[in-house]
């Protein structure tokens, strides 16, 4: 393969392309979100060695291999307790989540919840197709209740989870819905949810084609509509925002929910990094110290 | 026979047990003197019973000992459970206010102290405390000076007031030892030592900063949380990023990610906590980024008993994670080896990128031992293997991978890793299988060729890791009448109790494993081969090792001691067991625990 020098500033769409191409089932709306992504780190003019996408298991997981970033595909629900590890660690890194409904908010619930109270600096995109796409279609955590799958097969008789709500409850500093036949609209929410300092949950409407006969394209067009188109939304009010997150049917809202800026990050509120990040540190503790540490024992 | 003093404490949780313990520690450790300090409790904020024994003396100690010299009973349950442990020459220091004496055995001295007189009760609730502890400072034929240097550091915080007052209360009860109660035949000695007093937990922590760990998660669990409080309160000065998480699931990932930015990261846990962990070492050895583990044994299955040692935990070890992977499992001997091992396993860990695990337990975590400082080594040699990082020289500007493969195929198994930001060396890492350059080949690229180029890159590493680690050696005369081979903590008692037999005159050597992957099952069958009788000891009902042993070598020992009450070996168990077994009476003893906690 081919070295060329990358200046910031002249990355292109052809640049974040991974080695191979997605194995997407034709249609699925993961590719949409994964152009977006492209598309907004082109926008941003981040070098790609400085960013890292990372996510758990199931198809939309395999979202970093598809990427020309630094990547990791780890354990099935575990992708923000790995990427709080990594931005702990090096925090000058832009740290990129991505995963599913079931990985997120199923097996993952417990760490989604703790890494948004902790406001951990990254964006976490959850690509919501409403089932279970890689088993060959289980009910997933928000698919509706009556909802018929092979694993609920008389129709699902539990009520769905709401993530913008819980995100919101969670204490989430920037918390977005978006749809991944909104293209435009799309990418301009993952800028500002990587731009944004804290944790930045986006949760995309992305159909899949196969499996969720329910919410499809068709299901979702009619109804989506952009928070940004109504000029009474204020996102700084959080109770409103609360309000906009139970909205669903007829019309469910799309955009920025919320957003606050005055929460310290995880790793901005931590004084052992003030002076860098670890990664760039001695691994030597001062001898002085360590005489210390021995000094206390005895 | 090693000359040593052992002091006992015991009172309900709450009752301040641990305040008298330090006290007399301090004192010990200030005269020179080694000491092994063990806690047995219930897991019980107040209440329940704890029992806490320090021993001392000029030689080095490394287990509880036999023998209690002196028995401070701060309430009547306490009394009763333990008196009757007391042999001749043995005291026992009580509030004659409070608690009836029992029945002592003969030889043994009661000393009652006549507390509401000796002290103003309703001002001092602790004045039993220290009245025993000035009695039993007399009684040891230590000056009142040195106890009074210790109170003054103890409460100088709380004012001139409470100093003077519980100096006076101590003197009280130093002065009425001197007029009622007879000393000790022989006084404490004095050395020109000085020793660091620390828990395994202590020491592992510390030995990690001493690895540079700079990033170290945990979630509370008994007997491991000591390791996160050192961490927490040091991790200013030691510039370590130090988060409680979530679970045990969360800790395991979130250490692989900032293992994987390119720190040493560290994790600490007690089995239940290590079962959720599972899945992630596999993560660690798949994507091939080292993390080190400690698994603080308590006794199980399940919740188990919290607060009570077990070696329980073997084949949870052998056998978490699913799938075959290189790895490196290691007991600590004792507490200053808690310290020594985790710069060792982190140098295997970073040279192979592989899991580092340390099977530690109760015992030595909670445990207490004198170290010499010279033994806690904040230089020992530090190897991060092939690593690649923007300082090391990673050309600067280069946009596309080039040729750089993470998992390249080499001879070692071992592919130069570079972490993320380093210029030039973009790549995803995969916990399905993949491809040299990190592509996945376990969906639609299925291929059984590469699969297997793959497992025997990963699975090479072992050779080096084998030849790495040193193989375990015998102490003690080759052609004794009988070896006791042993695993971890319970090196300290096996070798007091050679030391015991030996003087009986029964020739003992032992073998005691700290390695347990690899294993050097070889040079333990050469070893083994020309031993007269073998034993092999250990704290669990299945016999873990030995069954591991087994399955790595076919060896059979003659035969098995083991203990499985929650409570550590005492140097008596293991002779007993040994004489019974040489005796040709059976192969397998279980002993009895006699203190009851």
């Amino acid at each position: 393969m081919a070295t060329s020098v990358q200046r910031a500033g002249q990355l292109t769409m052809a640049d974040l392309k991974g080695k191979v191409d997605p194995d997407w089932c034709p249609g699925c709306g993961d590719f949409g979100v994964l152009a977006a992504v492209q598309k907004a780190l082109v926008e941003l003019r981040i070098p790609n060695r400085n960013v890292v996408t990372i996510s758990g298991i199931g198809c939309s997981s395999n979202f970093p291999g598809y990427m020309n970033t630094y990547g990791m595909h780890t354990l099935h629900g575990r992708a923000l307790a790995v990427a709080t590890g990594l931005k702990l660690a090096n925090h000058e890194l832009t740290v990129v989540v991505t995963g599913g409904d079931g990985d997120g908010f199923g097996i993952g619930g417990n760490h989604f919840v703790h890494s948004m109270r902790r406001n951990v600096d990254l964006l976490y995109i959850v690509m919501d197709n409403q089932i279970y796409g890689l088993t060959t279609g289980q009910t997933s955590p928000t698919s509706r209740i009556g909802m018929k799958t092979k694993s609920m097969p008389f129709g699902n008789i539990e009520a769905p989870v709401n993530p913008i709500s819980l995100a919101l409850a969670a204490g989430a500093t920037f918390v977005a819905r978006g749809y991944s036949g909104e293209q435009k609209h799309l990418t301009e929410l993952i800028k500002h949810g990587i731009a944004h300092p804290g944790f930045s949950f986006l949760d995309v409407f992305s159909p899949c084609v196969t499996y969720n006969h329910d919410n499809t394209y068709q299901w979702f067009r009619p109804r989506v509509k952009k928070l940004e188109d109504d000029s009474a939304h204020d996102p700084a009010n959080w109770l409103a925002a609360m309000e906009k997150s139970l909205l669903w049917g007829e019309e469910i809202p799309i955009g920025k929910f919320f957003e606050r800026t005055d929460v310290p990050t995880l790793h901005g509120a931590e004084p052992v990094l003030n002076e860098g990040p670890l990664v760039q540190r001695d691994l030597r503790v001062p001898l002085d110290v360590a005489r210390s540490f021995i000094e206390e024992l005895m | 026979m090693k000359q040593t003093f052992a002091i006992a404490i015991g009172g309900a949780a709450g009752q301040g047990v641990a305040t008298p313990g330090d006290i007399f520690a301090k004192i010990f450790s200030r005269r020179g003197l080694h000491l092994n300090a063990y806690n047995a409790y219930q897991s019980i904020i107040r209440g329940g019973h704890t029992f806490l024994t320090i021993r001392t003396g000029v030689e080095k100690i490394t287990n509880m000992g036999d023998r209690i010299d002196l028995l401070i009973p701060l309430n009547q349950d306490s009394m009763d459970r333990h008196l009757g442990l007391l042999t001749a020459g043995a005291a026992c220091i009580y509030n004659a206010d409070t608690i009836k004496q029992g029945d002592a055995g003969s030889g043994v001295q009661l000393c009652p102290l006549p507390v509401s007189e000796l002290a103003d009760i309703t001002r001092n609730k602790v004045a039993q405390n220290t009245l025993a502890i000035g009695a039993g400072l007399h009684m040891m034929g230590i000056v009142f000076q040195a106890l009074e240097e210790v109170l003054r550091e103890q409460f100088k915080k709380k004012g001139e007031a409470v100093v003077a007052e519980n100096v006076g209360v101590a003197r009280a009860g130093y002065d009425y030892a001197a007029a009622h109660f007879t000393a000790f035949p022989n006084r404490l000695p004095k050395a020109e030592n000085r020793y660091a007093i620390l828990s395994g937990n202590t020491a592992m922590a510390m030995g990690g900063a001493a690895a540079g760990v700079k990033f170290y998660c945990a979630y509370p669990m008994s007997p491991s949380t000591g390791v996160l409080h050192w961490m927490a309160a040091h991790a200013r000065k030691a510039g370590i990023m130090v988060r409680q998480v979530e679970d045990e699931i969360g800790v395991i990932n979130m250490a692989i990610g900032a293992a994987h930015a390119g720190v040493r990261a560290m994790c600490a846990t007690s089995g239940g906590g290590f079962a959720l962990m599972s899945e992630g070492l596999g993560m660690s050895a798949m994507i091939e980024t080292p993390v080190v583990v400690i698994n603080c044994q308590r006794a199980g299955p399940s919740t188990g008993v919290p607060t009570k040692t077990e070696q329980g935990d073997l084949w949870q070890m052998l056998g978490a994670a699913f799938g075959d992977y290189p790895r490196v499992i290691a007991a600590p001997l004792d507490i200053g080896d808690c310290f020594k091992l985790i710069p060792e396993i982190f140098n295997l860990a970073d040279r192979f990128q592989c899991p580092g695990l340390v099977l530690c337990d109760l015992l030595l975590s909670e445990g207490r031992l004198s170290v010499h400082p010279k033994d806690l080594d904040f230089s020992p040699s530090i190897d991060r293997g092939e690593l690649i990082t923007s300082t090391n020289g990673a050309p600067p500007g280069i946009a596309t991978n080039g040729d750089y493969k993470r998992y390249k195929i080499t001879e070692s198994g071992i592919s130069p890793r570079a972490v993320p930001g380093v210029p030039g060396h973009i790549h995803t890492v995969a916990t399905d299988e993949h491809m040299e350059d990190g592509v996945l080949i376990s969906d639609e690229f299925t291929n059984p060729i590469k699969r297997r180029a793959m497992m025997e890159k990963r699975m090479r590493k072992v050779a080096g890791i084998e030849t790495a680690v040193p193989p375990p050696t015998l102490s003690g005369p080759r052609d004794a009448d009988v070896t006791l081979i042993g695993w971890g903590s319970t090196k300290g008692v096996i070798e007091e109790s050679c030391e015991i037999l030996n003087e009986q005159g029964i020739s003992a050597n032992q073998l005691q494993i700290r390695w347990l992957v690899p294993l050097h099952g070889d040079a333990i069958l050469e070893i083994l081969k020309d031993s007269r009788h073998t034993i092999i000891v250990e704290n669990n009902y299945s016999g873990q090792f030995a069954r591991y042993l087994r399955s790595e070598t076919s060896f059979v020992p003659d035969g098995h001691i083991r203990k499985y009450d929650g409570e550590p070996f005492m140097p008596h168990h293991i002779v007993e067991a040994v004489k019974e077994q040489l005796g040709g009476r059976t192969k397998l003893s279980v002993p009895m625990h006699e203190i009851m906690v």
